[in-house]
């Protein structure tokens, strides 16, 4: 990604130790860092008796809102899904757009580190363990909303194919028993995956470590790891395996939730542009999470030198990427609907955009579309950290609308005016979909306090002193830049 | 474990890849076979050096995917099929196109797990003792940012006199004996 020299004098490289002087590219790292200064960096977050305040306020905001989950989940139990708005003919409701929301924001953890690992992208390293994390977190988000949505939470397990005494077994034909098979591989991989990635970082934290039970804890993580180059050459395959295996399997999850209305045959929902439009949006959407995540932590936590202004940049040009693809599909379904001549097509567009829920409709035009796809092309606004923050928050709200229109708008009027209905979700959901937020940021919270954030292995071959040490006249650049 | 009498080998410490690299070409060419690099991140050089190319993770691996496969197929073909087939108007039973998407999710599943295990499983890990860790500098840097090449006693050509004398050559930064 080599650009011009720029012409903002606030950013030629003479002013800004930030950016490389031969690329004119903002740098990965910022100069001055070596293999001691990173694991006294990444490891200082964790393995201090001084935990800052922020933190612990952090937590016990975030575990309130997590418990707003856990009294809804709770009341459901009890009560039955009576409690949510679900109501035919609107039966999917905020579980199955909450759902599709999370598993999607989930998605660009693994394409950062999965598929840009494929593509070389060195600068992913940084932040590919957060938005490996934020995958698990929030799919851990979403499996909540499916399991209650089937009614009966305890008897969840009837959707395996598990040997009962009634001998009957899941409906293979099905996409939602394809849901299942999807969604459990792709927990279980990114769960792999992650760990796998941490296992010499624990080392790491292990030898560096004081406290006994901090040494005990990360030793037995560490599973003994002793940074072998035999070692290292099997971890390598593994890692490049599992990367490769990860990005047909990223892009299969969301095809096959897209599946789930792709293949009934409801207006608005059968379609063929739904595969490449729901993993767009789902990388999207994944993206502006990481830069909702990234920004806040990178500022918390001093991490501006590791997480620096080329990683925001070129994910401000993904979101960017994904949001065009997101825009086509939408300039797609309105050109369908025309094209197909369907009568049931054309009312399900018009209900969408001019029925009593269009608000919703240019809501996510207007955060998904204008305001993001409007912006994102000035490096200048990109550059902006509070507006990235924003926009990426902008981004996640538009995404949200997108999966309640197409849930909704679909459902609640479909062929006949007599079977027409509406939907209205009840305060259970919104407690439930709140409280999730809270399970999420609870769960980020403990990782950053208890995992290292960021690959530490992994930042030291990207250091100048790897790239120059190579050689075996390296002893005297090691010296030079240390 | 049991009181075992002798060393583990001879570890030198380095400060950067390079020297480490060239001492491991050096032993290597005089002889020493029963040898480990142990470095902070991956060194491809000491991989070279060491004439470690090839290992069995790929083709764990492809067995791996290979199972899953056929395992989720051939499920699915007898439940669907043979164990409690279900008249749909008269739809065909063995319907394997729709079978193909849950195969696809097993197949990446199983390989997954595979690529993952074994690699722990080839590499002997979990390892909770090893005899390296007795070295007083090993757990100070080997995770951190130094490079260190043990040489070990069961090599043939191995003598804790003339190793470390071999050793000393290469200016390490320490040269120390491993206890077993």
């Amino acid at each position: 990604m080599a650009t011009k020299p720029l012409h903002d004098p606030y950013r030629q490289p003479v002013n800004d130790p930030m950016i490389d002087p031969v690329t004119g590219e903002f740098a990965v790292i910022a100069p001055g860092h070596n293999y001691t200064s990173v694991t006294r960096k990444i490891s200082n977050v964790v393995l201090t008796s001084h935990t800052p305040l922020g933190w612990f306020f952090g937590l016990i905001v975030a575990g309130g809102i997590a418990s707003l989950a856990l009294v809804a989940i709770t009341w459901l139990v009890l009560r039955g899904v009576g409690i949510w708005g679900v109501t035919i003919p609107g039966a999917w409701g905020f579980a199955i757009v909450n759902y599709d929301w999370w598993i999607g924001i989930g998605h660009a953890g693994t394409l950062i580190s999965a598929i840009l690992l494929l593509f070389k992208q060195s600068w992913r390293n940084s932040i590919n363990r957060f938005a490996e994390a934020m995958t698990i977190f929030a799919v851990v988000c979403a499996g909540i909303f499916p399991v209650l949505h089937i009614g009966r939470p305890w008897l969840g397990y009837w959707l395996l194919p598990l040997p009962n005494t009634m001998n009957i077994w899941p409906q293979f034909r099905s996409p939602l028993c394809w849901d299942v098979f999807a969604v459990s591989t792709y927990a279980t991989i990114s769960v792999v995956f992650w760990y796998i990635g941490m296992i010499p970082d624990f080392g790491t934290f292990r030898d560096k470590a004081e406290m006994p039970f901090a040494k005990w804890f990360y030793g037995l993580l560490s599973l003994g790891w002793r940074g072998s180059t035999r070692h290292w050459m099997r971890y390598e395959t593994a890692s490049l395996l599992l990367a490769g295996l990860s990005t047909p399997l990223v892009l299969s999850v969301h095809t096959v939730i897209s599946f789930d209305f792709a293949v009934a045959a409801l207006p608005g929902w059968h379609t063929t542009v739904f595969p490449p439009y729901f993993v767009a949006g789902a990388i999207y959407s994944g993206f502006a999470m990481v830069l909702t995540l990234a920004i806040p932590i990178r500022k918390f936590y001093h991490m501006e030198d590791l997480v620096t202004m080329r990683h925001l940049d070129n994910m401000g040009k993904v979101m960017l990427g994904t949001g065009l693809i997101v825009a086509y599909g939408y300039g797609l379904e309105v050109f369908m609907a025309w094209y197909s001549a369907s009568h049931w097509e054309f009312f399900m567009m018009w209900n969408r955009m001019f029925g009593p829920m269009g608000w919703g409709y240019w809501l996510l035009i207007l955060f998904n579309i204008a305001l993001p796809l409007g912006s994102l092309w000035w490096r200048k606004l990109r550059t902006q950290v509070w507006y990235l923050f924003t926009i990426s928050i902008v981004i996640n709200i538009g995404m949200w609308f997108e999966r309640f229109v197409i849930v909704v708008t679909s459902l609640y009027r479909d062929f006949l005016p007599s079977s027409w209905g509406t939907y209205r979700a009840t305060k259970w959901d919104y407690m439930l979909y709140i409280g999730t937020m809270g399970i999420f940021t609870t769960l980020f919270l403990l990782f950053v306090r208890f995992i290292p954030m960021i690959p530490m292995n992994e930042i030291k071959m990207m250091l100048p002193q790897t790239k120059l040490a190579g050689g075996l006249d390296a002893e005297e650049t090691v010296e030079e830049t240390a | 474990m049991p009181v075992q009498e002798g060393i583990y080998g001879l570890l030198a410490e380095f400060d950067a890849p390079g020297p480490m690299v060239h001492a491991t070409e050096v032993a290597r060419a005089a002889g020493y076979r029963r040898m480990e690099c142990y470095t902070p991140y991956p060194v491809e050089e000491a991989a070279t050096a060491l004439d470690v190319h090839r290992n069995r993770v790929p083709l764990m691996t492809l067995m791996g995917g290979i199972m899953g496969l056929t395992t989720a197929f051939l499920m699915q073909t007898w439940m669907s099929a043979i164990s409690y087939p279900v008249n749909i108007a008269g739809r065909p039973l063995f319907s394997w196109p729709a079978f193909i998407i849950p195969a696809y999710e097993w197949t990446i599943l199983f390989a997954g797990l595979s690529a993952a295990f074994s690699m722990l499983a080839l590499n002997g890990l979990p390892q909770p003792y090893h005899p390296l860790f007795n070295a007083p500098n090993f757990r100070v840097g080997a995770t951190d940012d130094k490079f260190f090449l043990c040489l070990e006693a069961t090599d043939p050509k191995f003598d804790l006199v003339e190793t470390r004398a071999f050793l000393d050559q290469f200016h390490a930064a320490s040269v120390v004996e491993v206890d077993l």
